[in-house]
Parts: structure tokens; C-alpha cells; sequence
């Protein structure tokens, strides 16, 4: 089993060159947790990575006056992964398009919500402070066979 | 991310290596369009070394596929790791790109 929970919290720029070391600083905590080495080597860096594009280039228009901020909560059942930008907000149905469909295959945008819904098991957004995008994904008793 | 460009016969091979995502994707889509523009038509993108993939990096894919096609050429894929094969199957970008097991067959399907 891994350590106990724990809590990150970091504000960036509006700015993608930052993308890479958060995944990596969220990443380094879930393998602290023992979580299965597919989930830290491919659901939650792609899915934190989609979370964190769409906060800076939607939600904050790449506005470095904007910051996004970074709420991730690690423990030995689960990652919860919150990502909060300046920008109005959205609605997740809405804008979760269906990449698969023959008229949406070739489109070059349009499968990030899709990831996140697929790699995660919940996805929500809601209104505080800012637009916030939460994320979870559960650590299963069967993943310490699989880690 | 990193890549090099290499030549295998008149195919032109890119070699990604670390992450293909938003805040780099836009380095190797110029690269390729350059290649494009300087007349190559056979193009392999190599993941061997690709730790994983964005959508921001599949839509560059996407991108320099319908580019090439429109000269008469192809883009093609090989070497996924399990996770970046997942990534193409969830997408249904499987079905649109040749993809490969290795770099050997990519090159001897062209």
C-alpha cells in the first residue's frame, strides 16, 4: 500500500509550457500511492493535461493576466484532481462531443472532454471562485493485483 | 519532446520522443509540413520512444494526415505502446490512420 493522503495545491499562468511539470508533480504523487502503473503512466497525465489545456487555452484564452489554480487530493482509495481557471464556464454535456462519429473522425479538436470522460471515472463542473473541472479516479482493491 | 528526423529510402521518419502534447505539438507539426513543402510524401511517425499523446497532439496527427493526402501522399504510424494504442482505439483513430508494429513493417507497407 502507498503513503497517506496527500494534498497539492499550485496556481500557474495561463500559459501550456507549465502543463508538463504540474502532470509530473501529480503524477509523482499517485505513484507515492501505489496507484496501478497504467493509471500514472496513461490516464492521469492525459487526463490532467486535457483538464489544464482547456482551463488555459479555453477558459482563460491564454490570458497570462489569468491564472488556473490546482487542487489535487491523493489517497490510497482515490485522486481527486480540481482545476479552476477565470473564464465563464461551460456545460460538460454540452461540449463533450463524440469524437468516433464519421462526421467528427477527422475534426482536429474536439476529443479532450472526451479523454478525460473516458480515463476518469467522474468528471464534474461547477461554479466557485472560478469555473472548476473536477476530477476522480478510484484506486480499486483489484488494482494492487494490477500495480 | 524531443524529435529527430531521419530517412529511410524515400520515406521520411520522424522519431517522437517524451510527450506529444499542447505545449510542444506545434515544433513537430511545422517540422512536417516543412518536409511536406520540400516534397516528401512518404511520412512515418515513429512512437517508440513516446511516453503519451494529448488530444491537442492526435489533432496535430489529424492535421498532417488530410495535409499530406491533399498532395497525394501518406501519413502513417507505428511502434504504439499499449496505452498510445488504447488512446487510438478510444479516439477511433485507428481507423483512419495506418498504424504498424514496428518501424519495419511501417516502412514495407508503404
Amino acid at each position: 500500500m502507498g503513503q497517506g493522503p496527500q494534498s497539492l495545491e499550485l496556481e500557474i499562468p495561463s500559459d501550456v509550457g507549465y502543463i508538463e511539470d504540474v502532470v509530473a508533480e501529480v503524477v509523482r504523487r499517485c505513484e507515492a500511492a501505489a496507484f496501478p502503473g497504467r493509471h500514472v503512466a496513461f490516464h492521469i497525465p492525459v487526463a490532467v493535461t486535457e483538464a489544464l489545456s482547456n482551463a488555459i487555452l479555453r477558459g482563460n484564452a491564454e490570458d497570462t493576466a489569468k491564472s488556473v489554480r490546482v487542487r489535487v487530493l491523493v489517497d490510497a482509495r482515490a485522486l481527486v484532481v480540481e482545476v479552476e481557471d477565470d473564464g465563464a464556464g461551460f456545460d460538460l454535456e454540452a461540449c463533450t462531443l463524440d469524437p468516433t462519429t464519421s462526421d467528427n473522425l477527422g475534426r482536429e479538436d474536439g476529443r479532450g472532454l472526451f479523454l478525460m470522460r473516458c480515463l476518469m471515472d467522474h468528471v464534474e463542473q461547477f461554479r466557485a471562485r472560478g469555473n472548476v473541472v473536477r476530477m476522480t479516479l478510484h484506486r480499486r482493491s483489484s488494482d494492487d493485483r494490477a500495480a | 519532446m524531443s524529435f529527430t528526423v531521419k530517412k529511410a529510402g524515400d520515406v521520411t521518419v520522424f522519431e517522437v520522443e517524451g510527450t506529444l502534447i499542447v505545449g510542444n505539438r506545434q515544433e513537430l507539426k511545422q517540422r512536417v509540413i516543412d518536409e511536406i513543402e520540400g516534397g516528401a510524401r512518404k511520412v512515418l511517425v515513429d512512437f517508440e520512444k513516446t511516453t503519451y499523446i494529448d488530444s491537442s497532439g492526435l489533432g496535430v496527427l489529424v492535421s498532417l494526415a488530410k495535409k499530406i493526402r491533399e498532395t497525394g501522399g501518406d501519413l502513417r504510424l507505428a511502434n504504439l505502446n499499449d496505452d498510445l494504442q488504447t488512446l487510438f482505439e478510444l479516439t477511433k483513430l485507428d481507423t483512419l490512420f495506418q498504424i504498424s508494429e514496428n518501424r519495419a513493417r511501417a516502412l514495407e507497407s508503404f
